[in-house]
């Protein structure tokens, strides 16, 4: 379930996956998100895969975080593992919604057509802060290949996270910080 | 008078750059960054600009990388007259890199053709440069280029014609169209001039310049300037979620050119600039 906390002056939401409706209805741009829970890695070349094979995991209420780590020194559980441009889904990722998946965490922007689906859907795109992997790989506590090893990088993982945070870039009503006016602050 | 450098005291060095480089954010880079939570009024922005000096500061002492994206190698050569090597200096090189991203546990990005994409499993090859100089130094320029902000870059051959604020204008509107996707903040590396090619080579040697150093040239500098406030004003921010820090330097190189073009190429770096000069 969800809880509100605050550190400092910022106000962070936490959530845990599997995701129900009812926390991500409640969610607008910008606000602050730390999720917890199983999430699953898959970047290029694990959708084409997923994509010419078949998904080899439920959809249902989970979320797919665009990245690839890099290795684990010993004794460590990943290396840093930030975000990656979420476009270069962008052909996959509404049919990933429409089958189940409620949020992508990644970073940028995502299409039209990845929005629609979002709103369709009642889904949510999450942004981490690009360039954040060796403080964003504190958070993860577990990580297991799942499919595709040989693909080194670009295998897919699940993985589990506490308090990874993240911003809501698109909410589910297709609501974006993308979308203001030159000039105009938050 | 010839001197001789041993391949290994290279791919020593080259080893260690290539690991120092992924995990410690340049000085520059740190410092401008820390400038803009100052200046920065938006709270979003200084929230992420903070998160940014945070992760420099645990990959520093963690020795993880600051971003998994631990780039594609660029190297800069400048190879003087009397220096004599065992092997091709790109070979070495190449050693070099394959040392560091296999032993600092970096990622390993490089596929072994556009379409095939088989993982080299050592990051290499690199993109190598290489330039004689008189005398007997040798000088490695080392870059780590990550792809986020790679492939935001981009190259036009622009009319001769345009006057400067034309060319201004069209570099930092397309700048602003793309900055979104490059995490920003954003350090900018523009050349002017040569060729189609050489546009680029000199775009990548741009970001080498010291953050917050103007082009010695008044004209350039006054350019540099000038692309800067106009990317600032996109109210883009950092990570995108607004604010007045999109970008934290511009630095411009200009070339000869040929009297039907104006070249101009962008090379987008994200925060974490990589990059260090050896001299051996």
């Amino acid at each position: 379930m969800s809880c509100i906390k605050t550190q400092g002056n910022n106000i962070m939401i936490e959530i845990s996956t599997p995701f129900n409706n009812d926390i991500l209805l409640s969610l607008k741009p910008f606000d602050k998100v730390l999720i917890n829970g199983f999430i699953y890695i898959a970047r290029d070349q694990a959708h084409k895969r997923m994509f010419s094979d078949s998904i080899p995991f439920d959809l249902k209420g989970q979320c797919i975080y665009h990245c690839g780590p890099s290795d684990a020194k010993k004794g460590d559980i990943i290396g840093s593992a930030g975000p990656t441009s979420s476009y270069r889904m962008d052909s996959y990722t509404p049919y990933l919604f429409d089958n189940g998946l409620k949020a992508i965490i990644g970073k940028g922007k995502v299409n039209d057509i990845v929005k629609d689906s979002i709103i369709r859907n009642k889904c949510v795109y999450f942004g981490a802060i690009g360039g954040l992997g060796a403080k964003l790989s504190k958070c993860i506590k577990s990580q297991t290949v799942i499919a595709y090893d040989d693909l080194k990088t670009d295998a897919l993982r699940k993985i589990y996270v506490e308090k990874f945070p993240v911003i809501v870039i698109i909410n589910c009503n297709g609501e974006s910080i993308y979308e203001r006016d030159k000039g105009e602050n938050e | 008078m010839r001197r001789k450098i041993n391949s290994q005291e290279i791919i020593d060095t080259i080893s260690a750059s290539c690991i120092e480089c992924a995990c410690v954010l340049n000085d520059n880079a740190y410092t401008a960054i820390e400038k803009a939570v100052r200046s920065e009024k938006n709270d979003t922005a200084r929230y992420v600009l903070n998160e940014l000096i945070s992760n420099a500061d645990i990959a520093k002492k963690d020795k993880i990388p600051l971003c998994q994206d631990t780039g594609m190698v660029i190297c800069f050569v400048e190879i003087g007259l009397n220096i004599e090597l065992d092997e091709p200096i790109q070979d070495i090189i190449n050693r070099g890199v394959a040392k560091g991203y296999t032993e600092g546990y970096l990622r390993k990005s490089i596929v072994n053709d556009p379409f095939e994409r088989i993982n080299t499993d050592n990051n290499t090859p690199c993109v190598v440069y290489v330039e004689q100089t008189e005398g007997s130094s040798l000088k490695i320029s080392i870059m780590l280029k990550g792809f986020g902000s790679e492939n935001m870059s981009f190259v036009k051959m622009l009319n001769p014609s345009l006057s400067e604020d034309k060319v201004v204008k069209i570099i930092a509107d397309d700048i602003c169209s793309k900055a979104f996707n490059a995490c920003p903040p954003v350090f900018i590396g523009i050349g002017i001039g040569g060729t189609m090619d050489y546009a680029s080579v000199l775009s990548k040697k741009a970001l080498l310049r010291e953050v917050g150093v103007n082009n010695p040239n008044k004209f350039y500098a006054n350019m540099e300037g000038k692309i800067l406030n106009l990317i600032n004003m996109s109210n883009i921010g950092p990570a995108g979620c607004s604010g007045n820090t999109t970008a934290l330097s511009v630095a411009i190189e200009a070339y000869e050119t040929h009297i039907a073009s104006i070249p101009v190429a962008v090379t987008i770096q994200c925060h974490a600039l990589r990059h260090k000069v050896i001299i051996l």
